[in-house]
């Protein structure tokens, strides 16, 4: 098979796991039990018409399959419905949710890598000794922690010095947007901490291994038979072949992140998407729940797609 | 059945590394502390004390201290054991149930079969688990054997195509030809000579598969979707999170749990890793 078929079934597969997810969305919320407009007007005074106008609004009027066509319809022009609770279009909310989640996520996600790397090169190259060990450990460690317990120990070590709630003082007015960086920052730091340390260890591991197996090629004897210094065996000749793996596992989190998110935000009242699912599950907000789920697997499913591709195109010795 | 043990077993054990000992040494503290709960556990977990004995520190008479209610903290995480490895062994039996089923029909098959299945595994290998499982414990009620279920239901992509690509090497393999042309049929091929190949890779994904699960119940029970009537970690956790526990800064409330989430976690990877590097020809050769 050449790369350009390759490429073309791989968006396909893809497309066919996005159908399948709306599926998925539309039929998990069909099971709840009973008729989903009574969760949402528990008054049984509210008048007939009214509850067939509701009905309409929300999708669910009609037969299975007519909603289902509807669903799968409404969806593609990005028409997510109506909050229970906000009282707002889905898909708006999501926007501001997902900006907030991102300016989170991207420096966590960027200082995990950059860390769980140099953790694992060090491990990699002191391998079998004590700090090969200590490193390790140290990362399986991390990874086996829950974010939300690891939340709430720097929440408790930080209480008094550092916010901990929120992204922005509320109600604070800032003389300049440096002032409002600032108070950013303050909010930030303590929930993008649990967030990299959590995510560090796969890093550090899987360097570490990629790092091991290249380190034991022939090519590297012959970099050091050439005289070459550590470091420039280390830098030009080890990392490009070990940084594969790592970026593979970088692009499939990113898609991930925006799930795992969900108990950092929580512990730390992030106004992000995680927090959004949170409160949404607390108060049974299903339209919000079923818009988030599908920007989550969208996300997830891309950055599996992208990985993949990237991944075959930038290794020349992956056949197809 | 005592030759199985001898033959397979015992040469595994030999073979694991020291974090894998580690790791079994720890799980067996573990599973002890959950049978003995009731015998050992210094008070009744339900049991809720007076105002006076309510967020004590840790002391003689509660070494762990006490939470909001006054229910005795040590009580609660030793309790807390056997829900989360209930949990952990009930996810993985389901899971691996179903990862087997349809990674050795594929990998036998093949073909369109292959196709069909191989699509439905990727869509839950792709879709995030937590917020699934989240929102299907959400939608079907939160209780501890819907999250168990729900848990099983979803984990099982991994375990499934591991097993397919196992399937597909042996079934090549010469005395599965053999056995066809005696005029073995499918079933009989699958059980008697596939599944036995094939079963010790599943045996350390199983390991890993516990943990995974345990992981997810204790985030479930902490974001507030856990069964009331059942102590779990995540659940203490919970009621720290929602209670004035970490205002008040009660460490002692806040860190037994986890510990033992990370301790659980831990020791059910290490064994994992272990068992595969000794059950896993490709991994071997690697020191």
């Amino acid at each position: 098979m050449n790369k350009k078929n390759y490429v073309l079934k791989r968006i396909g597969h893809s497309i066919l796991t996005l159908w399948l997810i709306l599926t998925l969305n539309f039929f998990l919320f069909r099971m709840l039990p009973g008729d989903p407009l009574r969760l949402l007007f528990t008054d049984p005074r509210v008048p007939l018409e009214v509850l067939e106008k509701m009905r309409v609004q929300y999708g669910l009027d009609g037969s299975l399959l007519y909603q289902y066509g509807k669903y799968l319809l409404n969806t593609l022009q990005g028409e997510l419905g109506m909050s229970f609770v906000y009282n707002m279009p889905v898909s708006e909310i999501l926007v501001e949710r997902l900006i907030n989640t991102v300016i989170l996520l991207l420096p966590a996600t960027l200082l995990s890598i950059l860390l769980g790397c140099l953790l694992g090169i060090v491990a990699a190259i002191k391998r079998g000794r004590a700090s090969d060990f200590i490193c390790l450990s140290l990362s399986q460690l991390l990874w086996a922690t829950p974010a939300f317990w690891l939340g709430l120990i720097f929440m408790m070590l930080s209480s008094g010095f550092l916010p901990l709630s929120g992204m922005i003082s509320a109600g604070m007015t800032f003389d300049s947007i440096w002032a409002k960086g600032v108070d950013l920052m303050k909010h930030m730091a303590m929930p993008m901490c649990t967030l990299s340390l959590v995510m560090l260890g796969q890093y550090a591991i899987v360097m570490r291994n990629s790092l091991i197996d290249v380190l034991t090629e022939d090519y590297m004897v012959i970099a050091r038979a050439k005289g070459l210094s550590r470091v420039r065996q280390l830098f030009s000749h080890a990392l490009p072949n070990a940084i594969l793996p790592v970026m593979t596992l970088a692009a499939l989190n990113l898609g991930l992140l925006i799930g795992g998110a969900i108990q950092t935000e929580t512990v730390f009242t992030w106004p992000g998407v995680g927090r959004l699912v949170f409160d949404a599950l607390l108060r049974r907000d299903y339209p919000v729940l079923q818009g988030a789920f599908l920007v989550i697997s969208s996300c997830a499913l891309l950055a599996n797609l992208l990985a993949d591709l990237f991944y075959k195109l930038i290794d020349p010795r992956i056949e197809y | 059945m005592t030759g199985m043990l001898r033959l397979q077993v015992l040469p595994i054990l030999k073979q694991i590394n020291k974090k894998g000992m580690a790791g079994m040494i720890i799980l067996a503290v573990l599973v002890t502390l959950a049978v003995l709960a009731p015998v050992i556990a210094p008070g009744d977990p339900h049991k809720m004390a007076g105002v006076e004995e309510i967020m004590l520190p840790p002391g003689w008479d509660h070494w762990l201290g006490t939470d909001e209610v006054g229910r005795d903290i040590l009580t609660l995480v030793l309790y807390g054991t056997r829900i989360s490895l209930l949990v952990g062994f009930s996810c993985a039996a389901i899971s691996i149930f179903i990862g087997s089923v349809i990674g050795l029909a594929a990998g036998y098959f093949g073909g369109r079969v292959d196709d069909l299945l191989m699509r439905l595994t990727d869509l839950f290998v792709v879709i995030p688990r937590l917020p699934l499982v989240l929102i299907t414990v959400a939608v079907l009620g939160p209780s501890l054997v819907n999250t168990i279920f729900v848990i099983g239901m979803l984990i099982w992509a991994g375990t499934a195509r591991i097993i397919r690509v196992q399937t597909m090497s042996i079934k090549k393999r010469l005395f599965v030809e053999r056995a066809r042309s005696l005029g073995a049929g499918h079933l009989h091929i699958i059980r008697r000579h596939i599944l036995p190949n094939v079963m010790p890779l599943v045996f350390a994904n199983t390991v890993l598969v516990i943990a995974t699960s345990i992981y997810l119940e204790s985030t479930v029970s902490f974001l507030g979707l856990g069964d009331p009537t059942h102590i779990s970690w995540g659940m203490i956790l919970h009621y720290a999170f929602v209670s004035v526990a970490l205002t008040y800064g009660a460490y002692w409330y806040v860190i037994p749990p986890g510990v033992m989430i990370v301790l659980t976690v831990l020791s059910f990877t290490m064994c994992g890793y272990a068992l595969d590097e000794v059950l896993n020809p490709r991994l071997r050769r690697r020191k």
